[in-house]
């Protein structure tokens, strides 16, 4: 850690008020919604749009944008935390439960894969967008997601670092082993849980 | 993985000189003991603690050359911010600053990876470019390049006397800048912000392949991005990365 180092004149400006409890280790908060993707945005076609679950099951299944759209969406008000260390507080989303689109499938994998447009991936934990804990969310405050923001649709995993809600969502690979997504192979923790801030390789 | 990776250990480095770059940059030079080198486009996290122990936590891109010893941050100075007007105001040669890296895989580049390279850079969003422009020059790589400079103004041109001079000695390195607020008289340069007839006349042709690492606030970013892949670019060879107030 520090060891005690302490920055000469750095007082800080903004004090944690008691609201502040929402923010982990080494973040701030912003007011804003930043952009951070490591390519070109990807745009595209609803018409050409499917989301698939498919890897360790019995056979894949895949929506078309209709159907991923007539499938019944939860509304979630959540707090958002990215590596680069920005919070959002209070952020909220419409989109399908990852439960409701795994609902009935019978696999014995332990891992995901979250897939998409542009090659983007990134890895978890079945359980940790199981049980009301992730969505393939599609509209941001009321209105449909944008292509910056990740749609037509992303991920929304907010217990964990942001990257992992992955953008451009097109499907789930069950997996029976875990496999280092994009940034997972790049440095970046393979779990991401902010509040024990868990950004890098080794944290 | 089979090996558990080793922790990206926080370092004390010592400020040995600060050098204005323009009215609102700063560059830090730093020595920092352990420092195991970077690759050209890494940055580093900056960590500030106050004596009751409030922290504050920031990005900021390495802009030195991994030749170089010493490394190099610069820091533009957000009025609204919290950091950077500690390290462009009070911090100062002596100094130590808590930090660990290199962090970041992807916006990086070896002269062992070829090019051609198309950079791409909005104001700040020069200092990971800045890294790869000098790396190629300290390894003595001769892949083209050709940089794009989008600031505001003749005197906000960061780092613009080194890469005149870079590119004086170098018909390799080829830079074109646009100024998008005001340009001094004769200014023989763009006027406006970057757009698609702009990089048409600028980058290399999609037949080169050319790498393309665009750097600066989101606006630029996703229009330069865009337009790229519209021109005809793969995607996979455009990366990009964000700076900016809101942006880390």
């Amino acid at each position: 850690m520090s060891g005690g180092f302490i920055s000469r004149g750095f007082r800080g400006r903004r004090r944690r008020a008691e609201g502040d409890v929402r923010i982990p280790p080494g973040q701030y908060l912003v007011e804003g919604f930043p952009v951070l993707s490591a390519g070109p945005t990807p745009r595209t076609p609803l018409a050409e749009w499917s989301f698939t679950i498919e890897g360790e099951v019995d056979g894949p299944r895949t929506w078309s944008w209709e159907e991923f759209r007539a499938s019944p969406s939860e509304e979630v008000t959540r707090d958002i935390h990215c590596v680069t260390k920005w919070s959002k507080l209070g952020t909220t989303w419409e989109g399908v439960s990852v439960d409701l689109l795994l609902d009935g499938v019978d696999t014995a994998a332990e891992y995901v894969v979250a897939f998409c447009d542009g090659g983007y991936t990134s890895n978890l934990p079945l359980e940790d967008v199981t049980g009301g804990k992730a969505w393939v969310a599609h509209t941001y405050e009321g209105e449909p997601l944008s292509p910056e923001h990740g749609g037509p649709a992303r991920l929304l995993v907010p217990h964990l670092y942001f990257w992992k809600s992955a953008k451009w969502i097109r499907g789930l690979r069950l997996m029976a082993e875990d496999e280092p997504g994009f940034w997972e192979s790049l440095g970046y923790h393979n779990q991401g849980d902010p509040w024990r801030e868990q950004r890098y390789w080794g944290d | 993985m089979a090996d558990a990776p080793r922790k990206l250990a926080w370092r004390i480095g010592e400020v040995v000189e600060t050098s204005p770059e323009t009215p609102r940059t700063k560059s830090l030079f730093l020595e920092i003991p352990g420092w195991d080198g970077h690759r050209a486009g890494q940055h580093v996290d900056v960590r500030l603690t106050a004596e009751d122990g409030y922290q504050a936590q920031r990005s900021y891109s390495i802009a030195s050359a991994p030749e170089n010893g010493r490394v190099e941050l610069l820091i533009e100075r957000l009025d609204d911010g919290e950091v950077s007007p500690y390290l462009t105001e009070e911090l100062r040669a002596g100094d130590g600053l808590e930090l660990r890296g290199p962090i970041g895989g992807w916006f990086a580049w070896d002269a062992r990876e070829g090019g051609p390279l198309l950079l791409v850079a909005g104001g700040s969003g020069i200092a990971p470019l800045m890294a790869i422009i000098r790396h190629r020059q300290a390894a003595g790589n001769e892949v083209p390049v050709r940089l794009l400079f989008s600031s505001r103004s003749y005197e906000e041109v960061i780092f613009r006397e080194e890469l005149e001079s870079l590119a004086a000695g170098d018909e390799t390195l080829e830079i074109s800048h646009t100024l998008t607020r005001s340009a001094p008289p004769g200014w023989q340069g763009y006027d406006r912000r970057i757009d698609e007839e702009m990089l048409g006349e600028v980058a290399f042709s999609p037949d080169e392949r050319p790498l393309a690492f665009v750097c600066g606030p989101t606006p630029l970013v996703e229009a330069v991005a865009t337009t790229l892949v519209g021109l005809g670019h793969e995607p996979a060879r455009v990366k990009t990365e964000r700076f900016g107030p809101t942006g880390g």
